[in-house]
């Protein structure tokens, strides 16, 4: 890991709204805290739940999930999809010893640049206070048992 | 050089975009950390990537590198995916063998280290690397696009709109919800800064609109269901009922004089409610098309059946019928013009300004109405207790630039205030105050016009006007309404008595500019005016291709403004329509047949219907015209058994390794 | 005569109902006893560990191992395994995918030996007794395979040439993998050796699977009265089946109960229940957290619904946050 330690967030955007939000975050010249990684999606829906554990796994200390608000799905509902499955996700992600706050997921319309810095903002707030997740170095430490007699 | 086909030959190019991103990002230490990634063969940094120069490097890189991936590293691929993969096409390869790196918006331009910017820079090149290489060779689809266009909304915008697409030789269907077309304007008196006759200008255009040959025009009518995509809208329109058929009515106008009530009871919309009109009523002398309407909330035959209906034997052409029922009609079109326009404040909404407390103070459209020689007082301007105004007070900014209310400047409240005050002067030669909080005069004759108001006498005082008020302190105030202001210019606070006071009320999106945008599927900016796809570059377009705006649905304009930007909305519409094919991004998802085990998970989650299970086959099929690419089935498919073009879990696995993995 | 293939049998943390299946068999393993020659199987025969290692490396054909690695002589003996076998294959959902020791992966090796030494109710420890992996007492050196802190998948340890998936695999697949060993017909190296379709696809109850399917609760398979015809999903209890690879001729279908995905997922799949889980919440009805979340409690566990096989080889693998006992201090 790499010192001092910043979280690292993987934010996966849809690209009808959270995606152009944060293209109007940057228009606007809004400044935020640079830890987040954008992924773009075209809709929250495209959302897998397979992508949230493969950035935990990969090193993310966070993933955030952006998404239109409800009833202003792009593609209609997507966004209830994404949803459903991210308060799945949650409890998975509880019963496997990551807190909640590491996995968040935002309704931000287009004109909501300023949501985007705001979220960004705290989330990386919240992320920092919990402290680095760094499951590659956990899985490092638990193969040490296998990997000494390679 | 021989290369195998599947190896990747990638080429990275990071755009400095002058110092838009290089002002922040080390561009040279992105392009030499990204020459050292697995695959990447030629990486590079340039000034503007989008330049002839830029892309032509690009071509260059292609034939003489034999590369067979493109990464550009530059602004938001909502802007210059195209451009970028134009470019990649042009070089020999499949266009979607490209992929674009948002370093601008995402990055530059929102971020203060340098440090972290390039950090971030070279993790999202990276990503992107890693993505391309499982980026495969994509053909777009074509689809025909039906020639026929609907316009949503008939006041000025949808009017010029209509009747632009319908001059281009376009079958248009306009449809209004109000009886008849022609919108605020029509309730205009004179327009600024040219002082010409609104209605003189207007109404030509609305008997165009009605005698258009290649224009069905559905008044009293809702728009309350839009399907489909670009160039294949389904629409379905529902045309309430009028209880006249417009086929007979001819607008004699008989049937009104026959309502058992002899006098007006309701209060009159078109008139913003100063004066009274029937249940049986035509809005306006020049109401377009000229048929009379029944209000069902007032008529007492509609409401209750018993009614001597003196209308129905009025009518010699046997037009009133009461038993119509609604009807529902379904269109198809290939474009969109949305013209819904705007409401303006309700003024009631700051108290302090008196409306509906005190008798003499009015909204400006109230005035228009007022002033207009077939408005309501016939063009009299009288107060309540019928004299003639000796003062008159003009309040700029009422429901604008106001954290309390609305925070946008409405953009012609300054203009048509300095249009009433010449006209108040001009109908009842009154001193006229207009209390202002800038002048904003942007626009051709608009300043001279200004210029013209203060030679003709009238006082501008500035500041923002605190109260109204009828709690008189002098003998010269009683009697009258007292205006309270701070003027900024002479500095201390000063109470103007007047006789008539004038709410410049600002523009305010519909009050159903939710539910209307839901149903066209289109976005709002945060104020909850219609959004535009660019603010500049694509300012008629939405995020919904094939929908396109016009007039103040998008934002406060005035009237030349609302006519060039449905000019532009027609023809952006023409150009959909008049290619008659469109191409469809290949974004869209398909089922491996082989590894589908039909578990039909997918097929009710898609909102297009664009899943079907054969039963027979016991498998699933995307109906590739139908489906608009959302992924939800992609992800949602226990089996992996579906595939999204542009959007592989292979492609998004790459992205997210390549962010958070260094090495 | 041509020498036989050599063929060896190995459990780990097993069940030992993978044995079971390759007795299931039956006169069909008379043929393969005389086509083979087995080097290693302990359940059924007398080998050490040192015949094992005094075969050249690479000398077995084929070794077939099950059971989850979990302690230090699983370790040993599939490294060991690896080494004189050409072809490796890891048998049934254990070797293949943790299987249910995987569940382990939900707690510390300290919590997991307290359950079983100290606070499980049938025991009595009151000298609280734990197993030490080298003990000496009165002269003499006792020693015990060490447990791990993690349960592995075989792959997660030594790389596997084929898997055989299954609680345990069926005969007609083992049958299957042995015919085209001898015959030299396996498919390419790293291949699961099932089909490459989710079970729905051969379930018996697929027709009655509607495609409006929406979820407005669940019910759990022992507290309901289940219709012996009607898809699982559809009766609103949790299936694994659409998530799973098939092959395994829908046994548990077949005896009224819902697949609960032992043959781990399609190819195309990276974390079977991360895909299971994504299916069924999609289909949730309601629209708002609240009203999601009384229907999502009807899956009171979801790491043993969606994970039950599957949690060792899942993309998360092992609780984060639990601590490593390092080897020294046991």
């Amino acid at each position: 890991m790499p010192e001092p330690w910043e979280p690292r967030i993987v934010a996966f955007f849809c690209n009808w709204c959270t995606y152009t939000a944060a293209d109007l975050a940057g228009v606007s010249r809004m400044k935020y805290a640079p830890n987040t990684r954008v992924v773009r999606v075209m809709c929250s829906g495209r959302m897998d739940p397979q992508f949230v554990y493969d950035a935990f796994a990969r090193g993310a200390d966070g993933v955030l999930i952006g998404g239109c608000h409800p009833g202003d799905c792009h593609y209609i509902e997507g966004n209830y999809k994404a949803l459903r499955r991210f308060r799945m996700i949650r409890r998975v992600l509880r019963e496997m010893g990551i807190e909640e706050a590491r996995c968040r997921l935002e309704w931000i319309s287009a004109a909501e640049g300023e949501k985007v810095r705001r979220v960004v903002n705290e989330m990386v707030e919240e992320v920092r206070r919990l402290g680095p997740l760094d499951l590659p170095g956990r899985a490092a430490e638990w193969d040490e048992e296998v990997s000494a007699h390679a | 050089m021989e290369h195998r086909a599947d190896e990747p030959r990638i080429g990275v190019y990071v755009c400095h975009c002058g110092s838009n991103i290089a002002g922040k990002v080390r561009v040279a230490a992105v392009a030499e950390a990204a020459a050292l990634l697995p695959g990447v063969v030629v990486s590079r940094d340039s000034k503007y990537m989008c330049s002839d120069p830029g892309q032509e490097m690009i071509q260059q890189d292609i034939r003489e590198h034999a590369l067979n991936r493109i990464v550009v590293a530059s602004c938001s691929p909502l802007l210059h995916e195209e451009t970028f993969r134009k470019a990649t096409e042009r070089g020999g390869l499949n266009p979607y063998f490209f992929q674009m790196v948002n370093l601008r918006e995402h990055d530059s331009w929102v971020h203060e280290d340098a440090d972290a910017a390039t950090e971030k820079a070279v993790d999202l090149v990276r990503a992107a690397v890693r993505r391309v290489r499982f980026h495969r060779a994509l053909e777009k689809t074509e689809v025909p696009v039906h020639p026929d266009v609907l316009v949503v909304g008939g006041g000025i915008a949808g009017i010029h709109a209509a009747l632009t697409l319908a001059d281009a030789g376009k079958r248009v269907y306009l449809v209004e919800r109000e009886p008849t077309i022609g919108g605020h304007m029509a309730r205009f008196d004179k327009t600024f800064p040219t002082l010409d006759c609104a209605a003189c200008i207007l109404t030509p255009k609305m008997s165009s609109v009605k005698a258009h040959p290649n224009i069905t025009l559905w008044t009293y009518s809702d728009v309350t269901s839009v399907s489909g995509y670009v160039g294949n809208f389904k629409v379905v329109v529902r045309r309430r009922p009028r209880y006249v058929r417009e086929d007979l009515c001819v607008g004699c106008l008989e049937c009104i004089d026959a309502c058992v009530y002899k006098e007006g009871r309701v209060p009159d919309e078109f008139n913003a409610g100063l004066g009274k009109r029937k249940p049986i009523y035509i809005p306006f002398p020049q109401a377009t098309p000229q048929v009379v309407v029944v209000d069902p909330a007032s008529c007492i035959r509609v409401k209750t059946g018993k009614c001597k209906s003196t209308c129905v034997e009025a009518c010699d052409r046997d037009a009133i019928v009461f038993d119509q029922k609604e009807e529902i009609r379904e269109i198809e079109v290939g474009a969109i013009v949305v013209a819904t326009g705007f409401e303006t404040f309700d003024a009631a909404r700051i108290p302090q300004y008196g409306l509906g407390v005190y008798d003499d103070v009015y909204t400006s459209l109230q005035v228009e109405r007022m002033v207009n020689s077939s408005g309501p007082t016939l063009g009299e301007v009288r107060l309540k207790n019928g004299s003639t105004p000796r003062s008159i007070g003009i309040i700029h900014c009422v429901g604008s630039r106001d954290q309390k209310t609305n925070r946008w400047c409405s953009r012609v409240c300054c203009m048509y205030s300095l249009k009433l005050a010449h006209l108040l002067k001009e109908h009842t030669g009154a001193q006229v105050y207009n209390f202002y909080i800038d002048i904003r005069a942007a626009g051709k004759g608009y300043e001279e016009f200004f210029d013209r108001l203060r030679e003709e006498g009238v006082n501008f005082i500035r500041g923002r006007v605190a109260e109204i008020t009828d709690w008189t302190m002098t003998p010269e105030e009683e009697g009258r309404l007292v205006i309270r202001v701070e003027d900024t210019l002479a500095g201390f606070v000063r109470r103007i008595p007047v006789d008539m006071v004038v709410l410049a009320v600002g523009l305010e999106p519909a009050h159903d500019a939710q539910e209307v945008r839901r149903v066209l599927n289109i976005g709002c900016s945060n104020e909850g005016f219609f959004m535009e796809r660019h603010p500049k570059l694509a300012p008629v377009e939405t995020f919904t291709e094939g929908i396109f705006l016009a007039g103040c649905c998008q934002g406060p304009k005035d009237i030349p403004d609302t006519v060039a930007q449905a000019g532009a909305a027609a023809a952006a519409a023409l150009a959909l329509v008049d290619a008659g094919r469109v191409e469809l991004e290949p974004n869209t998802a398909c089922v491996v047949d082989e590894a589908c085990s039909g578990c039909k998970t997918c097929v009710a989650l898609c909102p297009y219907t664009a899943i079907s299970h054969d039963r027979e086959r016991g498998k699933a099929a995307v109906n590739g015209a139908l489906c608009k690419g959302c992924g939800t089935c992609v992800a949602a498919c226990p089996s992996g058994a579906i595939r999204q073009n542009l959007f592989e879990d292979d492609q998004i696995f790459g992205e997210i390794e390549g962010v958070l993995v260094h090495a | 005569m041509p020498e036989k293939p050599k063929i060896a049998f190995y459990w780990c943390a097993s069940c030992g109902g993978c044995e079971e299946s390759a007795v299931d068999l039956a006169e069909g393993i008379l043929g393969l006893l005389d086509a083979v020659e087995f080097v290693l199987w302990p359940v059924a025969m007398d080998f050490k560990k040192k015949d094992v290692e005094s075969l050249a490396d690479g000398s077995i054909t084929a070794t077939f191992l099950n059971g989850a690695i979990r302690t230090s002589e699983h370790e040993e003996m599939a490294r060991l395994l690896r080494r004189k076998s050409r072809i490796l294959i890891a048998y049934g959902s254990c070797a293949h995918q943790g299987g249910i020791p995987g569940l382990a992966n939900q707690f510390s090796r300290e919590e997991i030996l307290r359950g079983v030494y100290d606070d499980s109710p049938s025991t009595n420890n009151a000298e609280g007794v734990r197993p030490r992996s080298d003990h000496r007492e009165g002269g003499f050196r006792v020693t015990l395979p060490d447990l791990h802190n993690v349960v592995r998948s075989l792959d997660q340890l030594v790389p596997v040439d084929y898997s055989l998936p299954g609680c345990p695999p069926t005969p007609k697949l083992l049958g299957e993998a042995v015919r085209a060993l001898l015959a030299g017909t396996l498919p390419p190296r790293g291949s699961v050796l099932a089909p490459d379709v989710a079970l729905c696809e051969s379930c018996p109850r697929k027709d009655s699977k509607p495609t409006d399917l929406s979820y407005q609760e669940f019910r759990r398979p022992h507290r309901v009265a289940l219709d012996p015809a009607t898809c699982f999903l559809a009766q609103g209890i949790v299936c694994m089946g659409p998530a799973t690879r098939g092959g395994c001729e829908a046994p548990c279908i077949g005896g009224n109960m819902p697949c609960t995905g032992c043959f781990g997922p399609t190819s195309r799949a990276r974390d079977q229940g991360a895909k299971a889980l994504s299916a069924i919440a999609s289909s949730v009805e309601p629209t708002d957290d609240a009203a999601i979340d009384r229907v999502l409690d009807g899956i009171p566990d979801p790491i043993g619904t969606f994970y039950r096989y599957g949690l060792a080889r899942s993309i998360l693998r092992r609780k984060a946050g639990l601590p490593v006992d390092p080897r020294e201090a046991r």
